[in-house]
């Protein structure tokens, strides 16, 4: 039977007892899945998995998923709605949030039995510092997944030993699964009921010239 | 040229007459070795149709050859990537004329289910000749069959002689296909337009 | 854990039978994308001293169609079918994943007549999955044709009973979240029970003739050794983690689904070499016919699907979640993160035969070219579950 694992504040504390000066902070899930999730910041984040793994309460040995989220940069609205002079006005402030990459890590512990403890680390941002530390280190099995996610993403791991990339060839530049990656125009000819890709091939030509 | 009428009777009487080209396409069409070349799921229905149920030697193509020097025919069975295009196209030039492709299934005519995706070829058919098209995902065995028997009554009605006759007995003909490379965005040259004229799409307003 | 070097297998120098040195280069090999052993469109970048392979480094992405960019673009009933086109011998066992994580995400209940034909259909594609595998795996060793015609032979029969039940042979889309599409067929299970039936004849056969074969013993034995600590730190999963003797099972583990009802032991290797992967297959065909044998007896009426899910207009709250089953090549994990739209924000897949090929140059290293292949077949790629 499945040892039950520590609920997930009583990890944290104890992360932190055991490694002085690591932060670390709980991300809440909804209600249903109930899979929290542990952040460490990049910096930390070797000596905490270190720990995950090594802790004979823990023992989460093997890393079973590794993979990326993208957060772009978004614009938040905030109605605020005043009364000036006896008449409601309603202001509008946007605020810019900046957007990060994130790399999420699901660990098992195969002789304990029991799991997910889900681990996750942030970028600085989407451009010039997308640095994250590299798990393959303490996990074998992160190896080719985190490969994966440099390549469709862009995240860089620091202290990875064969950061190239996996799926796509060598010299392809762009990173497809951001989400403000655009694919290539191919869409020539398509005859299809698929009314995106008929979008798409309509997009393809050039609107033909108003007649006179 | 004997008439057909006296032929079917010679025949009755057990005396054969044929010409050249009829024996040299019955021997072509009834012996078409195809490349063992899989891509993706289609293959699998491809090792079904050459197994004991199917069974593909009943029509002398149970002779899968792993290397294109000795292969005919070339069945794309699967979803062409932009990462596997050059190497298709690589194969094919590799195989002695004459030579014949079989796109099977949706995402070797057209991309199929997978045609949004970034690094999905939109059809062979924008890099190489192909002679059948079988729809379906995956076609079934009897799909393959059917597809094989039509390539075969291709070959059985190619004339030797003529302005009509096949790519691999008119010297001016290519037999070879300009191979794509890797671009930092997409191949280059994405398609060979050489080849592949799709029907111009009009724009409304 | 430390990796071995490449210079730590490199034999030279060579000295002739007088003594003299040998001058050699190492020689660079590139197997595949196509090559008739490498079970579709897979690459190794092989460094051979002799024949004894000194590196190798695994190529993919030739098969790399974009799933999770096109499946973050669809709803999340349209990703049903590319599932099924994930890993081509097992689209049942990809949907049942698929629909648990979906499930987890919305809160959704399957009834328990869906849950006994999960059962059924899985252990089913186990079956002809682990039947094809033992069939490649000997065409890899030379033993071209009769053993894959004879695994064809019987997978058909389980393909068979797929047919009529989900109207396609390999591309099921049956599953739906909160249950299955349609209920089983008029005289379905009297045919599966047949079908069952009859299967330990055949693989009494199968084992009478390859089993005990010396030949397949002398080239298995011994190859591609894998440790227990390795296979765990590696996240090697499925048949090729319980052949390295690590019990884990996520049918065991989990409990996901209605296995806690069932009765069936999880088959251990000593050696974790490819001759212990092909028979831990062997056995689990064994202990997927005694599940069959139960859920065949004790499946109830009812309804197939839960009455409150909503198939079309599906909107999951925000969140996210994890949903994982043991699939015929290992663990089978799908991460959705939802954000209340009707398109998943991520979909990613984790795709067991993948993350099982990251310790193929371990296994592979200081033995010959000819051993590679069986090392490469025995754990068990689909190209369509490696590149997604």
């Amino acid at each position: 039977m499945a040892m039950p694992l520590p609920v997930l504040e009583e990890l944290k504390s104890l992360l932190e007892a055991a490694l002085p000066g690591v932060r670390t902070e709980l991300v809440p899930n909804g209600p249903v899945p109930a899979q929290a999730s542990l952040r460490v910041a990049p910096t930390d984040a070797d000596a905490a998995a270190r720990f995950l793994r090594d802790d004979p309460r823990l023992r989460l040995d093997t890393c079973s998923n590794v993979t990326g989220i993208d957060w772009p940069d978004r614009e938040e609205k905030t109605t605020s709605k005043a009364i000036v002079d006896g008449v409601e006005k309603e202001t509008v402030e946007i605020r810019r949030v900046p957007g990060y990459l994130e790399v999420v890590y699901h660990l098992y512990s195969v002789s304990l039995k029991h799991g997910p403890v889900i681990l996750r680390q942030r970028t600085a941002n989407r451009g010039d510092d997308c640095t994250v530390a590299s798990l393959t280190p303490v996990w074998r099995g992160c190896e080719f997944q985190e490969r994966e996610v440099y390549d469709l993403f862009g995240v860089r791991f620091a202290g990875h030993p064969d950061l190239r990339r996996i799926l796509m060839w060598e010299g392809f530049l762009d990173h497809p699964m951001r989400r403000d990656y655009v694919a290539p125009d191919d869409h020539e000819y398509e005859p299809t009921p698929h009314d995106e890709v008929l979008a798409l091939a309509k997009a393809h030509y050039p609107a033909p010239e108003a007649k006179p | 040229m004997i008439d057909e009428g006296l032929k079917n009777e010679l025949a009755k009487q057990g005396v054969v007459a044929t010409s050249l080209q009829e024996l040299y396409n019955w021997g072509r069409s009834n012996s078409v070795w195809p490349l063992s070349f899989g891509l993706a799921c289609c293959a699998i229905e491809m090792i079904a149709a050459s197994m004991s149920r199917w069974d593909i030697s009943r029509f002398g193509s149970e002779v899968f050859r792993p290397s294109p020097r000795q292969a005919d025919l070339m069945i794309v069975a699967g979803t062409v990537t932009k990462k596997m295009a050059p190497q298709v196209v690589r194969l094919y030039n590799q195989m002695p004329e004459p030579k014949y492709v079989i796109a099977m299934g949706a995402c070797a005519i057209s991309g199929g289910p997978f045609k949004q995706g970034y690094n999905v070829l939109k059809g062979i058919d924008r890099l190489l000749p192909v002679d059948i098209h079988i729809p379906g995902c995956p076609p079934r065995p009897e799909a393959l069959l059917h597809a094989l028997i039509a390539l075969q009554e291709k070959i059985a009605g190619e004339k030797l002689t003529g302005p009509n006759r096949p790519r691999h007995l008119r010297a001016d003909a290519p037999s070879e296909f300009p191979v794509p490379e890797f671009g930092p965005h997409d191949l280059v040259p994405p398609k060979n337009d050489a080849l592949w004229k799709p029907i111009p799409f009009v724009r409304a307003g | 854990m430390n990796r071995p070097t490449p210079e730590s297998f490199v034999v030279r120098p060579r000295v002739d039978h007088e003594g003299t040195e040998l001058e050699g280069d190492m020689l660079e090999v590139s197997m595949g994308p196509q090559h008739p052993s490498t079970h579709g469109v897979f690459r190794m970048d092989v460094v051979l001293d002799g024949e004894t392979v000194v590196k190798l480094k695994p190529v993919f992405g030739y098969l790399h169609r974009n799933h999770e960019k096109i499946a973050e673009g669809t709803s999340y009933l349209g990703s049903m079918p590319y599932t099924d086109r994930l890993d081509y011998f097992c689209s049942l066992t990809n949907n049942w994943a698929y629909a648990l994580a979906v499930e987890r995400l919305a809160g959704l209940q399957v009834p328990e007549r869906a849950e006994y034909i999960r059962v059924i259909t899985a252990e089913l594609t186990r079956l002809q999955n682990h039947v094809g595998l033992c069939g490649f795996l000997l065409q890899d060793m030379g033993a071209l044709g009769t053993p894959l015609m004879w695994a064809f032979r019987q997978r058909e029969k389980v393909l068979d009973l797929f047919e009529s039940l989900t109207g396609a042979r390999m591309m099921c889309n049956y599953m739906r979240f909160g249950g299955c599409r349609c209920d089983l067929p008029a005289g379905w299970l009297e045919q599966a029970r047949t079908v069952v039936a009859d299967f330990p004849a055949f693989l009494r056969e199968f084992e009478t003739l390859l089993s005990g074969n010396e030949i397949l013993m002398a080239r298995t034995q011994g190859v591609g050794r894998l440790s227990p600590e390795l296979a765990v730190a590696g996240s090697v999963t499925g048949p090729m983690l319980r052949a390295s003797g690590v019990d884990y099972d996520v049918r065991k583990v989990d409990r996901y689904g209605i296995y806690d009802r069932f009765e069936f032991r999880v088959p251990l290797g000593d050696h974790g070499d490819v001759y212990d992967r092909y028979m831990i297959r062997v056995l689990e065909m064994h202990e997927s016919l005694a599940i069959l044998r139960q859920a065949l007896k004790g499946i109830p009426g009812g309804p197939v699907i839960d009455p409150k899910a909503k198939l079309r207009g599906f909107r999951p709250k925000p969140g996210e979640s994890y949903g994982r089953i043991e699939g015929p090549k290992g663990e089978l994990g799908f991460y959705l993160v939802s954000d209340g739209g009707p398109n998943p924000y991520r979909y990613r897949i984790r795709p067991p035969s993948f993350i099982n090929l990251t310790l193929l140059e371990d296994m592979c290293l200081g033995r010959s070219i000819a051993d590679a292949v069986i090392i490469l077949g025995s754990v068990d790629i689909v190209l369509g579950e490696v590149d997604r």
